[in-house]
């Protein structure tokens, strides 16, 4: 499939949705726990088991970003937007199948295997393109694909529920709701399939395609640089210390106020998660556009300093003021929504837009690591410190100093990123013609 | 680059009722989701 080329007068405006139409599709994936109670009682799992679908996808989301992101930027971005499409509408009507027929398998193959590549592939999708169309506003524009992704857990938790309620959760009921999430998203997908452009190359004097403008360095050639593992560091770092509070956010509060005088419900704890939630949406599109303004070091000197000043606010003063408590745990999720969100712009500015989808999605193996390093690390040592018989605030301090330090290494990786040393870069890169592949041109010497 | 791919020839379609669907295909699910997302945050004051 060739890289669709925009006709005279194609808006750039038209991009954005047609990104969003797949981020907002994907984030499904995220609101996977609406289902894991009825699968439990129809298919008699545990816990663990009902949740398996979902870890599989998440690894397969990092899996099929690292290693086929080249591909999504050969073939460009309707190619990589139709296999999405397919995995993740496949993945689901897989496991309405499964759901029919009472086999768990299939729908952990299904929704897991089948739909976390659709997950990875959709991820990476536009994110090369919209910052070739927004060259002056790269942070803002791969913000509002990323908050797309943080959207769909929105949309899909209660639409799913509201679905489940309709149609029952026996099995039966499961295997429709599968079956009309695969064929909706199939169709919401279909939008962003044929509305992707990629714009027109840039013409030279000699009327060929103009090389591309400033460093270009190649997915193979960035993994071989500082830069690329020093961001990792600086992602890594940021997403464990987002994913540190938003793992335990309801449990968390409740014990930071079980005893004060006005103790958080149930029901508050889940209105803290929701605003968390929103807090991590809003710094994706904010923080990424900010970062067009005042540059991608400095607002990581944002999310890591600051982020580290939050923690300790918490540690020292969180179970003395509920706002307080409250006000940091908002400002550090919005900073780790923009932490994802911010990365792709950093790397089009490190390496060019040559392979940074590529390279993007080699990257995305830090949230990966982070995915498991956050949980463990907050869950483990509240189970620790609940044994050693401590209780409220203090099950968390040790976790939240941890934090710190993470985001102190991360900070400093992030003060030792400096500008990619030539011998890295390609030479003279050309944007693509018309149905073809990027084309590089050899210097004469070679 | 320029709010557009290319100077718009005169005779280019207008993209403005494109646009206008697009976004709404996209923002009509996702202001349900945030329509939901308040309602649910508003319990941490209520609640």
């Amino acid at each position: 499939m060739s890289p669709p080329v925009a006709p005279p007068g194609w808006s750039r405006w038209l991009v954005p949705p047609a990104a969003l139409s797949v981020h907002l599709s994907i984030g499904q994936a995220y609101a996977w726990s609406v289902f894991k109670p009825p699968l439990e009682s129809a298919l008699g799992l545990s816990g663990t088991q009902s949740a398996l679908p979902f870890q599989l996808g998440i690894v397969m989301l990092g899996l099929s970003a690292a290693f086929g992101g080249t591909l999504v930027e050969r073939h460009g971005p309707r190619w990589a937007m139709t296999v999405a499409l397919i995995c993740f509408s496949s993945g689901f009507l897989l496991s309405a199948l499964g759901a029919a027929v009472e086999q768990y398998w299939l729908i952990v193959f299904g929704y897991g295997f089948v739909g976390g590549i659709g997950l990875g592939i959709g991820y990476i999708s536009p994110v090369s393109t919209l910052m070739k169309w927004f060259p002056d506003r790269p942070g803002m524009a791969t913000g509002i694909a990323i908050m797309g992704f943080g959207g769909g857990a929105l949309i899909a938790s209660p639409w799913s529920a509201q679905m489940l309620d309709s149609f029952g959760t026996d099995s039966s009921g499961i295997a429709l709701a599968f079956l009309v999430h695969g064929l909706t998203y199939a169709v919401f997908m279909l939008m962003g399939v044929l509305l992707v452009r990629v714009p027109r190359p840039k013409k030279g004097a000699d009327g060929a395609p103009a090389p591309l403008e400033g460093v270009q360095v190649s997915a193979r050639s960035a993994l071989r640089t500082p830069q690329f593992w020093l961001l990792w560091i600086v992602l890594c770092m940021n997403v464990t210390a987002g994913i540190g509070i938003l793992e335990k956010a309801a449990p968390m509060i409740t014990d930071f106020f079980a005893d004060s005088s006005t103790p958080v419900s149930v029901t508050a704890a889940a209105g803290f998660v929701a605003l968390l939630s929103a807090a991590n949406m809003a710094g994706r599109l904010g923080w990424s556009s900010a970062s067009d303004l005042i540059g991608r070091k400095n607002i990581y000197r944002v999310y890591l300093g600051v982020g580290a000043l939050m923690y300790t606010l918490i540690a020292l003063f969180g179970d003395a003021s509920k706002p307080l408590f409250v006000l940091c745990a908002l400002v550090v999720l919005s900073f780790y929504g923009g932490g994802f969100a911010t990365i792709p712009a950093y790397l089009k500015d490190l390496f060019g837009t040559y392979q940074v989808g590529a390279i993007h999605g080699r990257l995305l193996t830090a949230w990966s690591t982070a995915g498991v390093l956050g949980p463990l690390i907050v869950n483990w040592i509240a189970d620790r410190q609940e044994e050693a018989g401590h209780h409220g605030a203090d099950l968390y301090g040790t976790s939240f100093l941890i934090m710190i330090g993470l985001l102190v290494v991360g900070f400093v990786a992030n003060e030792l990123v400096r500008p990619v040393a030539a011998r890295h870069h390609e030479p003279a890169v050309q944007a693509p013609k018309e149905g073809t592949d990027v084309v590089r041109q050899q210097p004469e010497s070679a | 680059m320029s709010s557009d791919s290319s100077q718009s020839p005169p005779d280019t379609p207008d993209r403005r009722p494109l646009i206008a669907f697009t976004w709404l295909w996209v923002g009509a699910p996702l202001a349900y989701g945030l329509y939901e997302l308040v309602r649910k945050a508003t319990q941490l004051f209520t609640g």
